[in-house]
């Protein structure tokens, strides 16, 4: 046989070169690294692009119109996951160490998968774990996950936020008894965390509740919406994923079953959900913790700063303002004014992940900081502490009018007292598992 | 001079059937193995780790349990990753459900568990062989997964169906470092690699191959088919299973079924050929092939076209790449890496009286 062309020492070579070239050697002291792990490609891109274009926009408008925080520049670099949990253990471990010596500060991978699998690392790291919006619900206890920050809304305290507006629509949440409610999920493990806090509130409220499941991918649903004409509920509950909710729209709408009474949850609300089910949508209801649109001051500034001086993240610009565009902002409000709440404490300069990790667990957004912020009606007001690492618990409504989301309700909470007791227990059973000695919130600063 | 044998006698026929017969060979091994338990552990850092050696070295020995199922007793099976599931969740079930079992010992009991379901999913394999084989190892890829997410009692009832690995302690030692885990995960490698090399050799091994090449002959010599076949499915799903503990609880510390999905068999598929079939040596080759060239790919785009094009275009133009790599390269060397080593070393046996 004759020798081939690719002989290992070239390949060897050919590796070293390419590591080296990682490893770089131009320092930028006094700047403060975010770590990416974003998804660009794949099933979820829609997903991806719009958050991580948020949340470049918004660390490149600090940038440009403030100087970086405290004049500490932001920096980033990205990896690609492809939503894919080893790329992301892989795009952790490559950019943990942050970039030409700036510090990192936090990681935000938007992946519940990815996120359950850099836990323990970013615990053992000591670099915050930023789960907005979803994530593991008993990391809410932050004396048993002192890294990890599912802020804004975990999944328990949405789904008890969907019952309490349900409950509202119907005058009242003793109006709740003897109604009929179906929750639709997506086969997996995401699509299943709020099973068992469904149960308990319908035991509470006295509501029947039927789960019915949709296998992944979900794009054919008549067996399911045929069941549930059969149940002829009140309302559902559509916990969907990617090209599930659009089928589920029409689906809907073929078996005569009206489409604002079908409630989304939060990956089930932005433009990409709605849109493709055409006129079958018009009436959808969806959870939010982040309207769309682009009246918001902060977005102004976005669009005047960024996107006119051609830097803007996104490629297609109509997206703009859409719904994971506007949730990549507000994550990027609140990595930033964790980072500068950790600053009036340690000083103005880059920080390690452990200081980083002190600003999120003392983030304050009242309203008058929201109002400077020009985010008010964007960002919900928060107030972490040790005990409690997700500070919000409350979600806006909004429907779909066939072209656009409108917003249709105030704040509406979630009943986190009640829930408050499930997640301790989870949590403990956790560090007993784990053998963690939770911490003593009473005694943390 | 390099492989030369002049003045290797072998005084007894034990040294004759010696799996390594070259002094250089032996003296190579032992390096290798001496670099990888002590120097890589004194000096690689927690990317090298945690990212690239160890799940290399998983994906290895997955890629081993196939080729001995598919290289070596020639059984197709599109499974492995199945296997791989039962495995990790059977260990993960043993450790919860058995209080003080040590690690090693699930592991191992988890590797059974894999080898019984092998040996279920394999009856088929009596009747039917080749691509309609497959189709019943893909039955067993669907099966297991949607066995797992649909019973609670797996995942020990986690609402999400995702389990956590438990600490890793090994005779009192804490194994949880990146290193820790790197080197448990090494002595299980080489130790069944080891196993492995003995199989093959064996006349289970020999029985195997005899099955591969042509059943009926096999059986008119009097070789036991059936046994051989399910014996094969029991031994692969094992390396699968034991793989599959290893990817759950030394590299990524959390894993869910989705995490062992068709693509994943896919994967291992891949690196069996391009690796080189009935090989021990080239589940490493392919492996590191699979593992390696991506992540070299991705460091590269991202330090090199970082800011220059869109992050998205860098990723599908990798994905390109990648596949162009394989194309070449599967044309050049249809029979896999290891046949590209087998002809480097029988030139350097000649060299330099002949190039």
């Amino acid at each position: 046989m004759t020798t081939s062309r690719f002989s290992p020492r070239r390949l060897t070579a050919a590796f070293s070169l390419g590591l080296a070239l990682v490893s770089g050697s131009a320092t930028a002291a006094g700047e403060q690294y975010f770590p990416l792990q974003s998804y660009r490609v794949g099933p979820y891109a829609a997903g991806g692009t719009g958050f991580f274009g948020g949340f470049i926009d918004y660390m490149q408008l600090v940038n440009a119109r403030d100087g970086g925080v405290n004049g500490v520049k932001l920096t980033w670099s990205e990896c690609e996951t492809e939503y894919v949990v080893e790329k992301g253990v892989e795009c952790y471990e490559r950019l943990k160490k942050g970039l030409n010596g700036a510090p990192a500060a936090a990681t935000n991978p938007l992946s519940v998968g990815i996120a359950y699998a850099t836990l323990e690392r970013s615990t053992a790291d000591r670099i915050p774990l930023i789960t907005i919006n979803h994530g593991r619900t008993d990391s809410t206890d932050g004396s048993v996950f002192p890294y990890v920050f599912p802020l804004q809304l975990n999944p328990y305290s949405e789904v008890s936020a969907i019952v309490n507006y349900i409950g509202q629509r119907e005058g009242g949440l003793d109006k709740l008894k003897g109604k009929k409610i179906v929750t639709l999920y997506h086969g997996s493990p995401y699509g299943k965390e709020t099973i068992p806090i469904l149960d308990i509130l319908s035991k509470k409220y006295g509501f029947a509740i039927s789960h019915i499941e949709v296998p992944h991918p979900g794009t054919e649903q008549q067996s399911q919406w045929l069941n549930i004409r059969r149940i002829k509920p009140d309302w559902v509950i559509l916990r969907g994923w990617g090209v599930m909710n659009p089928v589920a729209l029409k689906t809907a709408a073929k078996t005569g079953f009206p489409a604002d009474h079908v409630i989304g949850n939060i990956w089930s609300n932005s433009e990409d959900d709605a849109a493709p089910a055409g006129d079958a949508a018009k009436g959808f209801i969806s959870i939010t913790t982040h309207p769309a649109g682009t009246d918001f001051p902060v977005l102004k500034d976005i669009e005047k700063v960024v996107v006119k001086a051609g830097k803007g993240n996104l490629q297609d610009p109509k997206r703009f303002g859409s719904v994971y565009y506007n949730l990549g902002v507000v994550n990027g409000i609140l990595n930033v004014e964790a980072l500068r709440i950790a600053q009036a404490k340690f000083g103005k300069r880059p920080l390690s992940g452990e200081e980083v990790r002190w600003g999120f667990e003392h983030l304050k957004l009242d309203a008058k900081r929201l109002q400077d912020l020009g985010a008010t009606g964007l960002v919900q007001t928060l107030t972490l502490s040790c005990s409690d690492h997700e500070g919000g618990g409350a979600v806006r409504f909004q429907q779909w009018d066939g072209a656009s989301w409108k917003v249709i309700s105030d704040w509406v909470q979630a009943d986190r007292g009640l829930l408050r007791p499930i997640i301790e227990k989870s949590a403990a059973a956790y560090a007993k598992e784990k053998g963690i000695t939770p911490r003593n919130c009473a005694k943390e600063s | 001079m390099l492989l030369s044998e002049t003045g290797q006698f072998s005084t007894c026929y034990a040294h004759d059937r010696r799996a390594f017969r070259l002094r250089q060979e032996r003296v190579g091994l032992g390096l290798v193995l001496a670099f990888a338990f002590l120097v890589v552990p004194a000096w690689a850092s927690d990317y090298w780790f945690s990212a690239i050696l160890i799940p290399f070295l998983i994906l290895s020995l997955a890629g081993l349990g196939l080729n001995l199922l598919t290289g070596y007793a020639g059984q197709l099976s599109l499974g492995s990753a199945a296997f791989m599931a039962v495995g990790a969740f059977a260990a993960y079930n043993f450790q919860l459900r058995i209080e003080g079992l040590p690690f090693l010992v699930s592991l191992a009991l988890g590797g059974l568990v894999a080898a019984l379901a092998g040996v279920v999913f394999g009856l088929p394999s009596l009747r039917i062989k080749g691509f309609y084989l497959i189709v019943s190892t893909l039955a067993a890829q669907f099966l297991v997964q949607w066995g797992l997410t649909k019973f609670g009692w797996f995942s020990n009832f986690n609402p999400s169906g995702v389990i956590t690995a438990p600490p890793l302690t090994i005779l009192g030692q804490d194994l949880s470092s990146p290193a820790g885990r790197y080197l448990l995960t090494l002595l299980v490698v080489t130790a069944l690699f080891f196993l492995a090399g003995r199989i093959v050799r064996s006349d289970l091994g020999r029985n195997w191959m005899a099955v591969r090449d042509m059943d009926s002959a096999a059986a008119v010599i009097g070789i036991p088919v059936a046994r051989s076949k399910l014996l094969a499915f029991a031994v692969s799903s094992f390396y699968c299973g034991v793989a599959g503990s290893l990817w759950a609880f030394t590299y990524l510390g959390t894993v869910e079924p989705h995490g062992f999905d068709l693509n994943r068999s896919f994967q291992v598929l891949f690196i069996i050929i391009i690796g080189g079939m009935g090989s021990i040596l080239g589940n490493f080759l392919g492996a590191a092939f699979i593992v390696l060239l991506p992540l070299l790919l991705s460091n590269l785009g991202g330090s090199l076209l970082a800011g220059v094009i869109d992050q998205g275009h860098i990723e599908n133009l990798q994905k390109i790449l990648f596949g162009l790599l394989i194309i070449l390269f599967l044309i050049r060397e249809p029979d896999g890496l290891a046949s590209l080593w087998r002809s480097l070393r029988a030139r350097a046996r000649v060299w330099p009286l002949r190039a």
